[in-house]
């Protein structure tokens, strides 16, 4: 058969592999160069503190972003994960600050907040049949304002004075700040150690696991999955909930390492995540949504923001290096894969 | 089949030493040929003989490496679709939906072509184009629902709408790619007879199909393709050679052994599958294999539907092995081993960049899982030795399955479902976009393994009904309405069967009736 030898004999043109390798690899090529162009021009970057401060930086970002993962794996998309995290950081700051419970109480009350979320985009994508997109566009917003109404608008700090006048008595338990501010052999950050080890389950999830693979197939093909008989309605939901969970603990983090309810704190959080997730596309050429990619998109943006502060580069210029990477990997990802076909 | 290519006519397209390579593979290598003004040009070839690329590049979607096409004694060179359409040429591809836009009504989606046009009018007049769109469809003496959004229409009529766009565009050289693969014998006779009309205008047409009986229909002459050369031009009393030289070697004759019927499996009492159609009896055996035929719009995909948990029945009773069973999910219906391969396979069956392993043990993933974790070693044995057992011919089984050929890709489907034990077997058109020596091989896979299951079949095809069959059902309004036993039935009266009486002009494809089907 003609078919089958001309695939016995895959030996692409050299340019072709060239091209194939960049897909490839670039990302993370582009990755290293950043890391040696940096130690040179400022030897302080490579310092085990700094990298440190790098991972520490990226590492509520990295939850959020691979929350994402798992919802673009199913083929939908998350928006309300920044409205997640911001509102788990004013439940937690809620019942410590102005209810004085303690941080287990805390903790659990806002995963279930953020649980509450995640069942109500996937209930509103699987059973109202609402776009991803508009669902959870729309549930920001809800969440956005509902976690201004108990507080009247005004951020949670200790001892701040409450709309009916009382002052606040609790405050944040030191276990729990601990979370955030927390170092494992006092060089580990604790919220380092914590996206780590959820990097690893997302991944194995993703690629190791009989969910992830139908994961998968459900955002490849909804109907071919259906037609498997993969239960689709219930696997979609599961991937908005752990998305909104994951948002959550990433809020918890922030609530952690702040020490206060800061109600504008979560808004920049959703656009960099979902930036690390798409970036994640073009490594190892994957073209899909991965984890180990959203990760490594994820410290990309890290490092070059850490980098070019230290060499003193605007704040300002900021979101504009955010931009650019994004733009060059979605490049990678789509426009050099489709014409090495 | 009279060929009025006299001495004077001069030829319409002449094309000279074409070549193309992807990457190592050589899809066409010096193909020459010369297609004249009012002919009908068969071109033959398995799968990846390099029929679609020739198409691709005679219709600008792609170029070639080398040689030259000329139209009318001049040289052309096609940079897209729109400067191939400009000297006449006009393609239709086998992709159904390629053809269509959705979210577009049916006349908006006739009139595609005349929108997109630059000089178009920038605000939309709905009478003139729903008059222009009616002026068209009656042309070909169409009924369709003009104003309905093309989505309601089914497979069949969407190839109708399809055509029609590019029977509009008045064409000197039509090219169609398997443009009966969607159609039942009736619609196929219909299509024929616009061929006919076309050709009779002086249209030339170029016609890629796996059907012989539709070459046999239309075609004045073949061109055979095999691995990317010319294998051969053959007249139209030579088409028995032309498959001989595109396979390269002879096909033979299809003998039919009858399997002994089994046990009872499945028991359909009194199924009604809309509320006006009239219920029906259905029973299936272990052992045997069943066609279930008719025309398209009859109503054979939705009986499936209903045995897959896609489609409520109405006043029923359903058994299987003898005990009340009705699925309301794909899940419970594979869960008690009821499994339905449905007919569009790019959009049921395959997931986009899922490798050849993973298409295959999607739906018996649990087996190859402990703890939630897939045991790859596991996986890769039970993919290998499905592959060796169907014979799939590929480097590898991480290999992402638009590397297969489509027959190939089909055996992956099929032998998906023959991971599983299951009870009953439904394939939905199996044969579709697959080459005649694949579909023989399919045809025998599913025979050889059908001991222990019952096995249901959807085929419009005559010839493909009588190659698989033990029995063949006839549908009719969503009804099973009669019952052919394989043994003694021969193809005219299965013909004059499913087309009514022979008297009776065929029924339309798009009445009323009909569309409320679809």
């Amino acid at each position: 058969m003609p078919d089958s030898s001309s695939l016995l004999s895959p030996v692409p043109a050299t340019s072709e592999r060239a091209v194939q390798a960049l897909i490839r690899y670039g990302l993370l090529w582009v990755l290293a160069l950043i890391v040696v162009f940096f130690s040179v021009a400022e030897p302080a970057f490579l310092r085990v503190g700094n990298l440190f401060s790098i991972l520490q930086s990226v590492s509520i970002v990295a939850l959020l972003a691979l929350g994402v993962t798992l919802t673009m794996a199913v083929g939908g998309l998350d928006l309300s994960i920044g409205a997640v995290a911001a509102m788990s950081l004013m439940i937690a700051s809620y019942v410590m600050v102005v209810l004085g419970w303690g941080a287990v109480p805390a903790v659990l009350i806002s995963l279930a907040g953020g649980a509450l979320v995640g069942l109500l985009n996937g209930w509103l994508i699987v059973k109202m049949r609402v776009p991803d997109i508009l669902a959870t566009l729309g549930s920001m917003f809800l969440v956005i304002g509902v976690q201004l109404i108990p507080t009247g608008g005004r951020s949670i700090a200790v001892g701040m004075t409450l709309p009916n006048g009382d002052e606040t008595e609790g405050s944040f338990s030191t276990l729990f700040l601990a979370l955030g501010r927390g170092r494992l052999w006092d060089i580990v950050p604790i919220p380092v150690l914590i996206t780590a080890v959820v990097a690893v389950a997302v991944w194995l999830f993703l690629e190791r696991t009989r969910v992830g693979r139908l994961f998968y197939a459900i955002g490849g093909n909804e109907q071919a999955a259906r037609l498997a008989g993969a239960p689709v309605q219930r696997f979609k939901l599961l991937a908005y909930v752990l998305s909104a969970l994951l948002a959550s603990l990433g809020g918890l983090l922030l609530a952690a390492r702040l020490g206060r309810g800061d109600v504008s704190s979560g808004n920049g959080l959703v656009l960099d995540a979902l930036g690390a997730a798409l970036i994640g596309f073009a490594v190892l050429g994957a073209k899909k949504p991965n984890a180990f990619g959203t990760l490594v998109g994820a410290l990309l943006v890290a490092a070059l923001l850490n980098g070019l502060t230290m060499l003193n580069a605007p704040y300002y210029a900021q979101d504009f290096v955010k931009g650019l990477v994004l733009v060059l990997a979605l490049m990678f990802t789509f426009g050099l894969a489709h014409r090495a076909r | 089949m009279s060929t009025p290519v006299a001495v004077a006519v001069e030829p319409l397209i002449r094309v000279r030493e074409l070549s193309k390579t992807f990457g190592s593979n050589r899809a066409l290598e010096r193909v020459s040929l010369t297609i004249y003004p009012a002919e009908v040009v068969a071109l033959l070839g398995a799968n990846g003989a390099g029929k679609s690329t020739l198409v691709k590049i005679l219709a600008g979607s792609q170029s070639a490496d080398g040689g030259e096409i000329a139209v009318d004694g001049q040289p052309r060179h096609f940079g897209s679709p729109l400067s191939a359409r400009r000297v006449g040429i006009v393609a239709v591809h086998q992709q159904i939906n390629e053809g269509i836009a959705p979210g577009l009504s049916v006349a908006e989606n006739l009139l595609l072509d005349e929108l997109c046009r630059p000089d178009a009018d920038f605000w939309l007049n709905r009478k003139r184009l729903l008059e222009r769109a009616a002026k068209i469809a009656a042309g070909l003496g169409l009924v369709l629902p003009l104003e309905a959004p093309i989505e309601q229409l089914g497979q069949a009529e969407r190839q109708l709408v399809v055509l029609a766009r590019a029977f509009a565009l008045q064409p000197r050289l039509l090219i169609l790619d398997e443009p009966t693969a969607a159609l039942s014998d009736a619609e196929a006779q219909r299509l024929f007879g616009l061929i006919d009309t076309l050709r009779s205008r002086g249209v030339a047409i170029l016609y890629i199909s796996h059907r012989l009986s539709d070459l046999q229909r239309v075609a004045d002459r073949a061109i055979v393709l095999r691995d990317g050369q010319l294998a051969g031009e053959f007249t139209a009393r030579q088409l028995p050679q032309a498959v001989q030289a595109m396979l390269g070697q002879a096909l033979q004759d299809h003998v039919y052994t009858p399997r002994a019927a089994g046990r009872k499996v499945l028991e359909l009492r009194g199924v009604k599958v809309l509320p006006r159609t009239r219920p029906f009896d259905l029973s299936l055996h272990e052992g045997e294999v069943v066609v279930l035929t008719g025309l398209l719009g009859a109503g054979k995909s939705e009986i499936a539907e209903v045995l897959f948990g896609l489609r409520k029945a109405l006043a029923f009773s359903v058994q299987l092995d003898g005990a009340d069973w009705l699925p309301g999910s794909p899940r419970e219906a594979i869960r008690s081993g009821v499994f339905f391969a449905a007919e569009d396979r790019a959009s049921q069956s395959l997931v986009p960049d899922f490798s050849l392993r993973r298409t295959l043990t999607l739906p018996f993933l649990e087996r190859f899982t402990r703890g939630g974790f897939i045991r790859n070693r596991a996986e890769a044995a039970a993919v290998e030795a499905q592959v060796a057992a169907l014979g799939i011919k590929t480097v590898g089984i991480d290999v992402p399955m638009s590397a297969l050929s489509g027959g190939n890709q089909q055996k992956v489907v099929l032998g998906r479902w023959l991971l599983g034990a299951g009870r009953v077997l439904v394939l939905d058109e199996p044969f579709q976009g697959v080459d005649v020596r694949a579909r023989r091989e399919i045809g025998q896979l599913l025979r050889d393994s059908a001991d222990g299951r019952a096995t249901l079949v959807i085929c419009a095809d005559v010839d493909e009904a009588l190659e698989i069959a033990d029995r063949i059902l006839l549908v009719r309004d969503h009804a099973v309405v009669a019952e052919y036993p394989r043994a003694g039935l021969d193809r005219a009266t299965l013909v004059a069967a499913l087309a009514g009486t022979d008297a009776d002009p065929i029924p339309l494809h798009a009445t009323p009736r009909s569309r409320a089907s679809a």
